[in-house]
């Protein structure tokens, strides 16, 4: 009877120690925070390229990250990709109608981002709004095929001469 | 020729045999009528098979933690990319090494012990007499260990990961210097737990229920002399870390592989 209480009470904290593991990997490891489930409200923003980002990319202001990426999807009229956002509750009528939503990079090779900056305008952003100033991705061939076109123009013009 | 043929013949159906014969021990010894003096068996199993896993599963998690840290890190800071180690550790152990390594040495540890015990009562005849009394064997013997293994293994590999951060926390932060925001940080951004933690658990599950079954059915089935334990522990070991290594690809195919 001594014996199996011992091996109960192994058994019992082995469960325990590998529950609060698992609590472990929930928060500190990917980063689940327990309160950003309920107090967001959705912004969408049409970009013309939304480059590499993804559902559940952050969305940041000032670096600060705010919000996430919730769904992406093609806007049937404009062919735009519409890109909705859950954004914190904290920045509710903060943000002016006039903001910017920019898809950043971090690093080179880094995740893309939505990056916010807020605009001078007195009207605010409501919940299910849409952010009209955009920038879209800034592609790596993108900005290759401009320096590389510039480069070719400089040639032709100087092997015409 | 034709007893060539035979021959094929005949291991054809042996293997066919064996592979039904198993199927109906998992099934009868997983779903049979469960009891309260089965819970007891259970937890006496569950300290047998996980608990004395540990130390091993712990001290093997360490060191991988610490090489996957000082390998990636060797690497990673060529292109100026240190910063993304602990990206790399966590995305290698959730998805793979946790779940793989916790499984092989499990195979190890606990397969082959279940095998040589279950073989030694069959040679022992002590299930017969299990069975002469009205009890039976897989419901007394073989129905605990299953469970305690199915259990265990995926309690294991998450101990497993966590020390195994741990570990490359240690070398990655503490001694080669990265700094401990982007370690944790980056690992926050790119682990998710819904894709990577939940799959490696169930990859765990399923390497769990493969591993004590193959060990159940070798101990259960063996020949009954000393020599026939021997290979049957063997086989347990061997088809045990065969079939982990093998189910893993497939399920990472099937997890991570279709975008």
């Amino acid at each position: 009877m001594k014996r199996t209480r011992g091996l109960e009470v192994g058994v019992g904290l082995f469960v325990v120690v590998a529950f609060l593991g698992l609590v472990f990997l929930g928060l500190k490891v990917s980063g689940l925070v327990p309160t950003s489930g309920g107090s967001t409200y959705t912004v969408t923003a049409d970009f013309g390229d939304i480059g590499g980002l993804k559902p559940n990319s952050r969305v940041t202001m000032s670096g600060v990250t705010v919000g996430r990426v919730v769904n992406i999807d093609l806007d049937p009229k404009w062919l735009d990709g519409r890109v909705t956002m859950e954004i914190s509750d904290t920045l509710k009528d903060k943000l002016s109608s006039d903001s910017t939503a920019a898809i950043l990079t971090s690093g080179l090779l880094g995740e893309q981002y939505v990056g916010l900056t807020t605009g001078a305008d007195t009207e605010m952003i409501k919940d299910g709004g849409t952010i009209r100033n955009t920038q879209q991705a800034m592609g790596l061939e993108s900005l290759i095929q401009q320096f590389v076109s510039g480069m070719g123009g400089q040639d032709d013009s100087e092997s015409g001469q | 020729m034709i007893a060539w043929f035979g021959s094929i013949g005949r291991r054809t159906l042996d293997v066919l045999a064996a592979v039904g014969r198993s199927a109906f021990i998992l099934l009868r010894s997983l779903f049979g009528v469960p009891r309260w003096s089965g819970v007891r068996l259970w937890i006496t199993q569950m300290h047998v098979v996980g608990v004395l896993s540990l130390p091993i599963i712990l001290v093997s998690a360490l060191f991988i933690g610490m090489v996957l840290a000082l390998q990636g890190y060797m690497i990673l800071v060529d292109y100026g990319a240190d910063a993304a180690l602990g990206q790399l550790v966590a995305l290698a152990l959730l998805r793979e090494l946790g779940p793989v390594v916790a499984a092989l040495l499990f195979a190890g540890r606990a397969g082959s012990a279940i095998t040589a015990e279950i073989g030694l009562m069959k040679a022992t005849e002590q299930l017969s007499s299990m069975e002469m009394i009205g009890v039976d064997p897989l419901k007394r013997v073989l129905s605990p260990r299953l469970w305690a293994g199915l259990v265990s293994l995926p309690l294991l590999s998450i101990i497993f990961a966590v020390v195994a951060i741990y570990g490359g926390y240690i070398v990655g932060v503490e001694w080669l210097g990265v700094f401990s925001g982007s370690y944790w940080g980056n690992m926050q951004s790119s682990v998710q737990f819904g894709h990577d933690v939940v799959n490696g658990i169930i990859k765990s599950v399923v390497f769990g229920l493969v591993v004590t079954w193959i060990a159940v059915f070798q101990g259960y089935d063996l020949v009954p002399t000393s020599e026939g334990i021997s290979r049957a522990t063997t086989r347990t070991v061997v088809y045990g870390s065969l079939a982990v290594l093998g189910l893993d690809f497939v399920l990472t195919a099937l997890m991570f592989g279709g975008a």
